[in-house]
């Protein structure tokens, strides 16, 4: 779509996930003339998910097929959108937001909308960037055929890595989970179900610190953290599954941030400065989902709308 | 069939004609799901910056998707999508698993530099 010429809008939202495209169907819909720009391909984290089966009012949809109804309901009502851009500056401060590109492209707002959200976490262990693809994943449900009558090891023990671990038992001949507490954080019918699957194995207080391998992995160095015991396993992969980052380091030291890099907002989704808010994956919050992230955004937007109708400029 | 917006490779012979007669081309080869996606979207988004490069998919379960699946360069790959890039109908380069804008551009930037 090509860009207005226009480069004032009366809001522009960083981040085109469920958050994102939210808050540009409202705000676009409140015929606010409203921008989304995105680092990414527009979906952000939900086109990561095969399955969405808990949104309300939809049996079951890829994570894919409904990123593309939001993105198709956003530019419907006249959201512009810009995907796989570049910030290279972001003025907050004051009533006039500015937001540059790599392209030199400079745009301003009334209010911005932060929805950048959030990417999986790796171990940052020696050798997981040279073994992604060659052992090392991130996703069961893509690579998980790989690995059919092999040995893996799963790192986690949230509800993604326990109920994974159970999912890749129908390929693999055995699964070990590595996890860095002698306890799970999963609810606790995922933690029977794995405890349960005479294919599943468990070393905990351990954490992975070094991949080996050629053409793909052959090994990890798994290492206690209580005794310091380093111990060598042989494996043929590794699924990685430790929770995520907020994408908000482009955002330290202008605005409000907790300890975990994640935006510090109230119940209205207003940020530490006015006119700037945030929804979805880079807030603080404890639950993530595309639900979440989609009431967080219909707040965020909502109030934006009332404060770009106070400053005069929405029609 | 894919769903992207890609041009589609349906055959080995389709693939050795279309690297035949580009110069330079990227092909992706995987699936509908959650890796593969944003790297053609990623694809769709830089032809325009990229009119030196033809870019194209493949699905990885089509049969005919051998000629990528098992070229020696591919060896050891065990995450989707399988991404090659060619010139003048030669496999110069290969990766694998989910590639971010960055690392595509670097890529095209290395092995089909304008210059």
């Amino acid at each position: 779509m090509k860009i207005s010429e226009h480069h004032h809008f009366n809001s522009i939202i960083i981040g085109a996930g469920p958050a994102g495209l939210t808050a540009g169907i409202y705000l676009s819909r409140a015929r606010a003339r409203t921008l989304i720009l995105n680092e990414g391909v527009v979906g952000g984290q939900m086109i990561l998910t095969y399955e969405i089966a808990n949104y309300p009012g939809v049996e079951a949809i890829s994570g894919y097929q409904l990123s593309n109804i939001m993105k198709k309901q956003a530019q419907s009502f006249g959201c512009e959108i810009r995907a796989n851009i570049r910030i290279t500056d972001l003025k907050l401060e004051g009533k006039l937001k500015q937001v540059s590109l790599s392209d030199g492209s400079i745009f301003t707002a009334d209010t911005i909308i932060l929805a950048s959200g959030g990417r999986p976490r790796t171990i940052g262990a020696a050798g997981e960037e040279d073994f992604k693809g060659r052992g090392i994943s991130y996703c069961a449900t893509c690579d998980g055929d790989f690995f059919t009558d092999k040995e893996i090891v799963i790192v986690g023990g949230g509800n993604s890595a326990l109920e994974e671990a159970v999912s890749l038992t129908k390929y693999v001949t055995k699964v070990t989970v590595v996890h860095q507490f002698d306890h799970f954080q999963a609810y606790d019918h995922a933690i029977r179900e794995a405890r349960n699957n005479p294919k599943i194995h468990f070393i905990l207080d351990s954490t992975i610190i070094a991949f080996h391998g050629a053409e793909s992995i052959t090994s990890v160095d798994i290492k206690n953290i209580k005794t310091g015991e380093i111990l060598p396993f042989k494996t043929d992969g590794v699924f990685v599954f430790i929770g995520y980052l907020p994408n908000t380091e482009f955002l330290l030291g202008k605005l409000d941030l907790n300890k975990n890099g994640e935006i510090t907002v109230n119940s209205d989704m207003e940020t530490s400065i006015p006119g700037v808010f945030a929804a979805g994956d880079c807030i603080v919050k404890r639950y993530r989902q595309v639900t979440t992230a989609v009431g967080d955004a219909a707040v965020a937007a909502l109030k934006a709308a009332e404060y770009i109708q106070l400053q005069g400029t929405i029609n | 069939m894919l769903q992207t917006n890609l041009k589609h490779i349906l055959t080995a012979d389709e693939h050795k004609k279309f690297i035949e007669d580009n110069e330079n081309v990227m092909i992706c080869c995987g699936r509908n799901g959650p890796m593969c996606i944003p790297v053609y979207g990623v694809m769709e988004d830089i032809q325009g910056d990229y009119s030196h490069v033809k870019f194209a998919d493949m699905e990885f379960d089509n049969p005919q998707s051998s000629v990528i699946r098992n070229a020696p360069e591919c060896r050891g790959f065990m995450g989707l999508p399988f991404t090659v890039y060619y010139k003048n109908g030669k496999l110069v380069k290969a990766t694998t698993s989910i590639q971010n804008e960055l690392q595509i551009k670097a890529v095209l930037d290395k092995e089909f530099s304008k210059s």
